[in-house]
């Protein structure tokens, strides 16, 4: 398992653990072995429980942390994958497909990263290009179409910036899942999983419910982006002052009302326990689906406008006088 | 593309420097493309398009309304809002005061003035960012207004025009500007839904989360000649792709060939085509 930094006395604690286990097979250091277990679970819920902003993004990117597809392995049943956004190609960072979720039938639509590098380096490490979110757009629409809920999972850096996502138009494609997402009649739930990283996360994240994992980050531009612009320089220190400055972090996301839950992690992060994070996820979708079920397509769409209407942070004061001529 | 314009760049877009009204100062002054020496007033008579290589220059909004509005129809909408520093942010100056300084700047409270106005004698809500504010940037004032103007073209039953300017979503206010996106977009969906014309004019430079929101989402979208439009930055890419950029990638003249925009209109023909198209689409 990879390692981060501040996660090296828990790593030393559990060498410590499998070498007694190694020195003997018998139960002479079980007392041992358990009260440095126990040392380690402390550890580990110390740690995690005061992560900086910057040590949350980065178990937001660790590289075992559970993704779409894990995801989707562990929550639905018969994913029947559809590709392709009809005009342009098939871009593997964003998956789409049928699925069932408890008694209920979706669409899923998430950011795709890859973890073998081959697959990392087909989606661009989780950046769509433009054909993605065309996908993405294609298929809810069917699912507006044949009634089915839509269930999204975002985990994206951001969206590609290259020559041919510019060329295909990165832009317009997000911008029109933006207004388009806002007005589909059916119910959308989002869950930034990992990385909420700015509009290439917006562009499927526009729903009646909004969840992050615990860990996940969300905002308007990664840390390192805000740093290299505002501080001129993207280092450890400086990436660390822009994470906590741009409050990414789901609490500081649920305490500014821009999203409108928090899903629990196990201890240690999800990349400890991928199924305990997918037993949360799976509880929470049904329960948000089941909600979102009983309202009428009319009263869906003016709750979903109304509720990322309401965001700004605006005050009122008479126009400032000039002081430079 | 004309002999005599040089090769746009992004780092000639913020080399100018500015008074409150978002004009370069002085007399004399030099256009940044062409680098001819130029007198202020000629320019400015000429829409503050360079008269030697037609580079059309940045203005802020007031001047920008001033340009496309039939004289003294402007009437200003929220005028009085004006951004709060809800996260405390502060890089290596506070967020506070960055917004004192462009406020004492330029005059207004935020980026984006907004208003109800005529245009050759059509009626329409208008709304024009400036770049000397943040950079033009959207936070949750440029946003808001935004949000009311199309909501008031929506109501009126009213062309809307936006003449965006700028270098994206504001990071200063982080989620919150982020949001604005989807909230201008969501707008916009009902504006559309009512059967609205919204004319996006597209000057240079409009980047980010303007671009990736309510700029690209017109029914007619309109540029100035060789603005620099794109999703990402020029740097950005250029560190991601580790080549060099082909020559006026990101122009309006790339966005035309590439299809994702209707016409590139000079800043002189600008009024006229508005009317033009408001004639053949609005109501």
């Amino acid at each position: 398992m990879m390692t981060l930094d501040f996660e090296e006395p828990i790593i030393e604690i559990e060498k410590q653990i499998s070498s007694l286990k190694e020195r003997d097979s018998s139960d002479q250091y079980a007392e041992e072995i358990a009260q440095l277990q126990q040392t380690r679970d402390r550890v580990i819920q110390k740690t995690y429980a005061s992560l900086s902003p910057w040590q949350t993004v980065r178990v937001a990117r660790h590289p075992e942390r559970p993704q779409t597809v894990d995801y989707v392995r562990m929550i639905c049943r018969d994913f029947c994958e559809l590709h392709g956004d009809r005009h342009f190609g098939d871009d593997p960072a964003i998956l789409c497909g049928f699925a069932r979720i408890g008694a209920m039938k979706v669409l899923v639509v998430g950011h795709n990263k890859g973890r073998t590098t081959a697959e990392k380096i087909a989606c661009h490490f989780g950046c769509a290009h433009p054909e993605g979110y065309r996908k993405a757009l294609t298929k809810m629409r069917l699912a507006e179409k044949f009634g089915l809920p839509i269930v999204t999972f975002v985990d994206t850096p951001g969206a590609y910036p290259g020559l041919g996502s510019e060329q295909r138009g990165q832009a317009e494609a997000v911008a029109m899942n933006l207004r388009e997402m806002s007005r589909l009649r059916t119910p959308i739930v989002s869950i930034v999983i990992g990385e909420g990283g700015s509009g290439g996360a917006l562009g499927i994240g526009v729903g009646d419910r909004v969840a992050m994992l615990e860990h996940a980050w969300y905002s308007v531009i990664s840390p390192e982006g805000c740093a290299a612009i505002l501080w001129k320089e993207a280092n450890e220190k400086t990436n660390e002052l822009a994470a906590r400055s741009l409050c990414l972090t789901a609490r500081d996301n649920l305490s500014n009302g821009l999203i409108d839950d928090i899903l629990d992690e196990p201890v240690g992060g999800s990349h400890r326990d991928p199924a305990g994070s997918a037993r949360t996820i799976e509880t929470w979708v049904i329960d948000q689906l089941g909600e979102l079920a009983r309202l009428n397509p009319e009263t869906l769409i003016r709750r979903r406008f109304d509720k990322f209407r309401k965001i700004g942070a605006v005050t009122s004061r008479a126009l400032p006088a000039p002081t430079e001529s | 593309m004309p002999e005599k314009t040089m090769p746009r760049t992004w780092d000639d877009v913020q080399t100018v420097s500015q008074s409150k009204k978002g004009v370069p100062e002085g007399l004399w002054m030099k256009c940044p493309v062409c680098e001819e020496t130029i007198f202020r007033k000629a320019v400015e008579a000429n829409l503050w398009v360079c008269p030697k290589c037609e580079h059309h220059l940045r203005v802020s909004g007031p001047i920008r309304i001033d340009q496309l509005l039939d004289p003294g129809t402007f009437e200003p909408m929220n005028e009085e809002m004006a951004p709060r520093d809800p996260l405390e942010f502060t890089d290596l100056k506070p967020y506070v005061k960055r917004i004192e300084q462009a406020q004492g700047k330029s005059g207004q409270n935020d980026g984006l003035q907004t208003g109800a106005g005529f245009i050759k004698g059509r009626k329409l809500v208008v709304a024009a960012m400036d770049f000397n504010f943040l950079g033009g940037s959207m936070g949750s004032v440029v946003g808001e207004k935004l949000a009311c103007a199309i909501e008031e073209a929506t109501d009126r039953d009213l062309p809307l025009v936006v003449v965006s300017c700028s270098g994206g979503a504001r990071m200063q206010e982080s989620g919150y500007s982020l949001m604005q996106m989807a909230k201008t977009s969501a707008a916009l969906a009902r504006f559309d839904d009512e059967g609205g014309l919204f004319i996006s004019v597209l000057s240079d430079p409009t980047f980010g989360g303007v671009t990736a929101s309510f700029a690209m989402l017109g029914d007619v979208i309109i540029a100035e000649p060789r603005a620099l439009i794109g999703f990402a930055g020029p740097r950005v890419i250029k560190q991601t792709i580790r080549q060099d950029l082909p020559e006026g990638f990101q122009t309006s003249e790339f966005l035309l060939e590439s299809g994702f925009i209707d016409r590139i209109v000079h800043r002189h023909e600008l009024r006229n085509e508005i009317g033009r198209i408001i004639d053949y689409a609005g109501k």
